[in-house]
């Protein structure tokens, strides 16, 4: 194989994508553009170009990150700078065709910023979130085609994967165990002791796993990354199965990821027809290959044994550890399971040296970290920023902060097993060790904000619903312990719980703790472990007063409308109520008949806010004494 | 059709994604996929069927089809409704919205309406929480999601299917 060459191609690929004389235009297609519908944009946009006959070129890239301001447009003409264009609709389409290709205008109004200095407008780079983000990982999302491999080689791929070659396999260790870097799947273990491990371990066959189930809600990271660059995650397994002697690997992603599976399997058939996969790779010795795995929807499948168990076609139930994977996995062979961010990270450390990336990020934990933010805040989307960053930098320079002028109250880090923490841990600087201490876990990186509307109890009753609900059954304590738990919170946010029950529940939490194998077990009680010990009142309100203090949970609110504030000729709340509960009184001031009300809170968004005569009434006794709806009113 | 038919005909379908397979247990979930791609569900019939190839227990398959949530034992509606119910949509009331749709379609989640047409189910994340609260309709992703929105969605899928209009998409 002859590496410069496949380069030098790649280049010109490149050149005739991005930086010859003609427009050329990318979207943003993946999921998150999906939902937002960012193929109606493409397609109008290609039928609106070839209507007008402009000869520009469209390329669909992935994420970029910014899901809060999807779909994403870049356009860039020659002579004016690139610039990125946010909540495109198909109208707004249409005009950046009509204005900004035909004509000269840039459409400024619609511009999120530049993607390169200039005159006109300030570049995205000027923002507040780019002073902290360093994308490592994201290197490539958004910015190429994950469809075209050239698109990969020429911002550096696949250079790692040809310098390794001149490397012993003990080498490669090496490099990967002085970067410092660890599994970015959560669990935070050295990466390169484990492929040591691997290595050593002397198996028949040995095998290289990347998971991809991706089962936490709230966290979509590597989801993006297969669908926007799903060539570092390969190189990054390439370079793992060299080092530890692997002859097969499996990709196991989720298979409510269908555009994952497709562009990942789209590029591992590419990579084997430019020789970077299959039988002796770039004219080595070594033999490697990969298939798709189609993960079919069981939480617990993240863990590495119930994945590995999964993959044999088994129930998805996790084993004990020892023996590891590492010594132990696929069909018994020694197997290195890593997380798609993990092996992305990879090549750059081959790359750059194991001294720059370990220059990055804190004492004990080197490198970027890869949230994804979601929730009461105002920049929903992907935030990499270096390991130490703290809480407050994520959430509020980053992300925005939280909208619509509501306090914030808590972030729930590291998916449906991690913890809820308060105000006062925002300025914990983000590591695997930090975190952990303060009660909550890295996990998948899943960052949800919550605000003054959010109830803890309900919270943690909905985290631990979830984890209830996957527990595989293996272990007793987790799947009795959670559900006794999961009762007591619903007893309790149903206005029946008991002040023992918060003895209780931390008692179960040690037990359940102690006594499940899997993580997914060890750590299901942090919600309400980490609730209980930051917002103790709440639970104490629901208990003693039967007062829901963010005005959440159904049982123990009610509706009311304000009698001087309700305008009285309006019929805003009565047209929308969805169980025709509220009627017209006396003087035509409009009441809710609180027998029939299912609190759908639609009333609430209906009432015009100048008038905000709808208020939601915690405990549900405190509302006042209504008038009754007349009988002659009824049907 | 009798049952004997629908049998026969279960068989006549999957034979072709059998042949596709070797005898490894590490197809059996491979298998199951393409075969309820193929079904849209895991009839009885068709889980005894894999049990043969493998030359295992029918309880086995039935082990495996019970553990993944992606596996269905039931005929769907012919328009899946899943409402997303992952952190970030939970946390914008999607719990609002999924009773919002069990009112308007009259069913439980997990159920199917008397007359075939919709089923109900509830995600945990279609990755898509930046517009929660999220409901997918068939194919199409619904985002920012009202109790009041449910009814326009519903008709709308209903006038289509009775004018056989192919509406616009917004």
């Amino acid at each position: 194989m002859d590496f410069p060459k496949i380069k030098s191609e790649a280049v010109a690929d490149w050149e005739r994508f991005r930086n010859n004389q003609k427009t050329h235009i990318l979207v943003g297609t993946a999921t998150c553009g999906r939902a937002a519908g960012a193929i109606d944009v493409l397609d109008t946009l290609m039928q609106k170009i070839e209507q007008r006959g402009i000869d520009a070129e469209i390329a669909q890239v992935g994420c970029m990150g910014h899901c809060y301001a999807e779909p994403l447009v870049i356009i860039s003409k020659p002579g004016s700078p690139a610039i990125i264009y946010g909540y495109v609709t198909t109208g707004m389409a249409s005009v950046l065709v009509d204005n900004c290709l035909l004509k000269d205008d840039p459409c400024l109004e619609f511009a999120l910023g530049a993607l390169e200095e200039n005159e006109l407008i300030p570049t995205i780079y000027d923002m507040p979130r780019f002073e902290y983000e360093n994308r490592l990982i994201l290197r490539n999302c958004g910015d190429i085609d994950p469809q075209n491999i050239n698109h990969y080689i020429v911002n550096g791929g696949y250079a790692a994967l040809e310098s390794i070659f001149k490397m012993t396999q003990e080498d490669v260790i090496d490099q990967i165990k002085k970067s410092g870097l660890r599994g970015r799947g959560g669990g935070g273990f050295s990466t390169g002791q484990k492929w040591e491990i691997t290595k050593n371990a002397g198996g028949k066959s040995t095998y290289v796993i990347c998971n991809a189930d991706e089962g936490d809600p709230g966290a979509f990271m590597d989801r993006a990354v297969l669908e926007s660059d799903p060539h570092s995650v390969i190189e990054g397994m390439i370079i793992a199965a060299y080092a530890v002697g692997a002859a097969q690997g499996y990709v196991y992603v989720r298979a409510e990821y269908p555009l994952a599976v497709e562009t990942v399997q789209h590029a591992i058939d590419q990579a084997k027809d430019m020789g970077f996969l299959g039988q002796s790779i770039m004219g080595s010795k070594f033999n490697f290959e990969i298939e798709v795995f189609r993960g079919s929807g069981a939480f617990v499948c993240g863990e590495e044994t119930a994945l590995i168990a999964s993959i044999e076609g088994k129930r998805g139930m996790p084993h004990n550890r020892p023996p590891y994977p590492a010594t132990e996995g696929l069909f018994g062979m020694p197997t290195v399971v890593n997380n798609v961010k993990t092996f992305a990270t990879v090549p750059l450390i081959i790359e750059n040296g194991a001294d720059w990336f370990s220059a990055i990020g804190t004492e004990s934990s080197k490198g970027t970290a890869v949230f994804a933010l979601a929730g009461k805040v105002v920049n929903t989307g992907l935030v990499e920023v270096p390991m130490g960053t703290t809480l407050r930098n994520v959430i509020n320079d980053v992300g925005g902060g939280v909208p619509h002028h509501k306090k914030f109250k808590a972030v729930q880090i590291g998916g449906p097993s991690g913890g809820c923490l308060p105000e006062s841990a925002l300025d914990l600087p983000v590591d695997f060790d930090s975190l952990k201490e303060a009660g909550a876990i890295f996990g998948s990186g899943g960052m949800v904000v919550l605000d003054e509307d959010n109830c803890m109890v309900e919270a943690a009753r909905y985290f631990l619903d979830f984890t209830q609900k996957e527990s595989c059954g293996k272990c007793t304590m987790c799947r009795l312990g959670t559900k006794h738990m999961l009762d007591m919170l619903q007893e309790i946010v149903n206005g029946n719980g008991k002040m023992e029950y918060l003895e209780l529940l931390t008692d179960l939490a040690e037990d359940i703790e102690e006594g499940s194998l899997c993580a997914l077990g060890k750590t299901a009680p942090n919600p309400v472990l980490t609730t209980l010990r930051y917002f103790h009142d709440e639970y104490e309100a629901h208990i003693i007063e039967k007062r829901c203090p963010a005005l959440q949970c159904k049982n123990l609110i009610a509706y009311y409308i304000l009698p001087d504030k309700c305008e009285r000729s309006c019929d805003a709340c009565v047209g929308v109520c969805t169980a025709e509960a509220i009627f017209s009184g006396k003087k035509r001031i409009k009441v809710v008949d609180q027998d029939k009300c299912v609190k759908c809170d639609t009333c609430v968004a209906a009432c015009p806010p100048e008038y905000n005569a709808i208020i939601r009434m915690s405990p549900a006794s405190s509302v006042p004494e209504t008038e009754k709806r007349p009988e002659k009113a009824k049907k | 059709m009798n049952l004997e038919m629908e049998e026969k005909s279960i068989k006549q379908q999957i034979a072709p994604i059998l042949k596709k397979y070797k005898r490894e247990r590490k197809n059996m979930i491979p298998i199951l996929q393409d075969v309820q791609d193929k079904l849209q569900y895991l009839p009885m019939e068709a889980m005894v069927e894999v049990a043969g190839f493998f030359d295992i227990t029918p309880s086995a398959v039935y082990g495996v089809v019970t553990f993944y949530n992606q596996f269905r034992m039931i005929p769907p509606g012919k328009h899946p409704v899943k409402v997303c119910l992952g952190t970030a949509c939970h946390m914008k009331s999607g719990e609002l919205i999924s009773e919002a749709w069990e009112r308007e379609l009259g069913i439980k989640v997990g159920e199917v309406t008397e007359d075939r047409q919709f089923d109900l189910e509830r995600v945990a994340c279609v990755g898509c929480c930046a517009m929660a609260p999220v409901a997918v309709v068939d194919e199409a992703v619904h985002g920012q999601v009202t109790p009041t929105r449910i009814r326009g969605i519903v008709d709308a899928i209903k006038r289509e299917d009775k004018h056989g209009l192919s509406q616009d998409k917004e």
